[in-house]
């Protein structure tokens, strides 16, 4: 962890107007919880399945794209990630920096507003903090895993995107056999070991989630390091 | 910019060449050309080989269903079968995902790569005006999605009448869905596009634009399907449908072609399915005001 390198990232994605935009969806989720609690009151099993879809299916996978890709993505786009690279910091140093802003920035924006959300439908505190977890796992995922495909790729943001919309909101829904390879599930297999029991249906074991989510993030992280070590800066198309 | 000829009295020395004394092309020609250029730009054609990937992946996940359900139409085809396996109407909202990706994709390369290397004053020093730029891109992208989805549809409609479906019905049923995907283009398109003129950065564009097109629609469907399901209140669901620009269209369609809904619930009664129209039509203008707007400002 590099302390300067921390700063540059959070003001990368979070500086100026940016902020804005990443609160504008941390509002949007937080007002799905008060609409569904609007629309039809009494009914917090349902709302909470109707959040569940929406910020595990889509909401934490885009934003997980967004940051994961926007804490360096960018820099190597435009280039000026040479200086960075320059100064004697390790690689691996630099990826887990900048992990650690997309993790700070997916809490915020996208896990905090999630359990307000929760909470506000009437969810109680074991639930609310069980969409925490999971959502918390979740987003460590997607940020290692979109930061690792910008190092790898200049076309992070489009092979992230079929990902995540593809693979995560159609095959892991559908097809049963690819839910042990679909990060979405494993969230929600933590996140329903720690909720009441019958609040969220898992389709994971347990053990196999929190291992796949420890090796995904540890080995994510390690081979970034790696990748970036080896970063040729290409020339634009 | 200034040369040094520009400060003093300058003087245009004739050495000789000889000038050009043919045909002139006028802001129309100019407007065209700018719009075959960008209509050929978004396909990926006139560049890099993995220019092309994206927008013809995305025309190959278009087209493998519609070859399907022109195959399944064909297939099981019988003398009682009386309506196609999909309605052409509901073509575009199952395949929305790879029409969403290939926007997101397709937008920012149509402009934020003029603002990023500031190429508009290279445009701007011909007879073009800054309107003339929006029109032309916006007319392009518009073109891109509509041929993006029409072809499919053409292909399931060619499907349907060899599976020996009623001629003239398949035909109104193909023309109402052509006039839905028109919509569908230019709703989705200029959405896109004033998203993507706001950053030269293609990589936040794409992002930007899959966020609203994608998470908009997966936010209302999930409200029109929690109402429905955990209320039975279908009026109030129908109306959530505004929200988003794929559930607003397909309200249109369901409204003025009594096509069947792909949401939980379509446009509540006739006047909604007007007010549906009408916020489209809004939709479509104000950003089209927008950009021409956001043009204004870029500098020269």
């Amino acid at each position: 962890m590099n302390r300067t390198i921390v700063r540059l990232a959070a003001r990368a994605i979070l500086g100026g107007k940016r902020v804005w935009l990443l609160g504008v969806l941390g509002v949007l989720l937080v007002g799905i919880g008060v609409g569904t609690r609007l629309l039809v009151p009494g009914s917090p099993s349902a709302s909470l399945d109707a959040l569940r879809t929406i910020a595990f299916g889509t909401f934490l996978p885009l934003f997980g794209l967004i940051v994961g890709t926007g804490v360096i993505g960018p820099e190597i786009d435009d280039g000026s990630i040479v200086h960075l690279l320059s100064k004697p910091v390790s690689r691996h140093t630099i990826v887990q920096s900048k992990l650690v802003v997309a993790l700070l920035a997916i809490v915020g924006f996208a896990v905090l507003p999630m359990v307000l959300a929760a909470a506000i439908i009437g969810a109680g505190a074991q639930t609310a903090l069980a969409f925490g977890v999971g959502g918390l796992c979740a987003g460590a995922v997607y940020c290692v895993l979109f930061l690792l495909l910008a190092v790898i790729t200049r076309h992070a943001v489009i092979i992230g995107l079929v990902y995540a919309l593809v693979w995560e909101s159609l095959v892991g829904s559908v097809i049963p056999g690819a839910r042990n390879v679909s990060v979405q599930q494993w969230a929600l297999s933590v996140t329903g070991s720690i909720a009441p029991h019958g609040v969220v249906d898992a389709h994971v074991g347990l053990g196999l989630a929190w291992v796949l989510i420890v090796v995904v993030v540890a080995l994510g992280t390690w081979y970034a390091g790696t990748r970036l070590r080896v970063l040729v800066l290409a020339s634009e198309d | 910019m200034s040369t040094p000829e520009a400060q003093g009295p300058g003087v245009i020395h004739d050495i000789g060449y000889r000038g050009y004394t043919g045909p002139r092309l006028e802001r129309r020609a100019i407007t065209l050309g700018l719009f075959t250029h960008t209509l050929r730009g978004v396909y990926g054609l006139g560049r890099a080989g993995r220019s092309k990937v994206v927008p013809f992946g995305m025309v190959a996940v278009m087209m493998l269903p519609a070859i399907v359900l022109a195959a399944v139409a064909i297939v099981t085809a019988s003398p009682e079968t009386t309506s196609p396996p999909l309605p052409y109407t509901r073509f575009a909202m199952v395949t929305q995902g790879a029409i969403a990706i290939f926007l997101a994709v397709a937008a920012p390369q149509a402009v934020s790569l003029d603002l990023r290397f500031h190429t508009l004053p290279l445009y701007l020093s011909r007879p073009l005006e800054r309107s003339d730029y929006v029109r032309a891109k916006l007319g392009a992208l518009s073109a891109a999605v509509f041929l993006l989805i029409a072809v499919p549809l053409l292909v399931i409609y060619l499907g349907n009448l060899a599976a020996g479906l009623d001629p003239g019905k398949q035909t109104v049923d193909f023309l109402e869905a052509l006039v839905g995907v028109a919509l569908f283009a230019l709703v989705l398109s200029s959405v896109a596009l004033l998203i993507a003129s706001f950053t030269g950065r293609r990589g936040f564009g794409i992002a930007a634009i899959i966020t609203v097109l994608t998470l908009t629609y997966a936010v209302v469907s999930a409200l029109q399907g929690f109402v429905t399901s955990g209320g039975h209140d279908k009026t109030t669901a129908g109306w959530i449908g505004l929200f988003s620009p794929m559930t607003l269209v397909d309200g249109v369609q369901v409204w003025a072609f009594g096509a069947e809904s792909s949401t939980p619930a379509g446009p509540p009664g006739d006047a909604a399915g007007a007010v549906f129209l009408v916020v489209t039509m809004l939709v479509i203008a104000a950003c089209y005001a927008l950009l021409a707007r956001r043009y204004k400002k870029v500098k020269v």
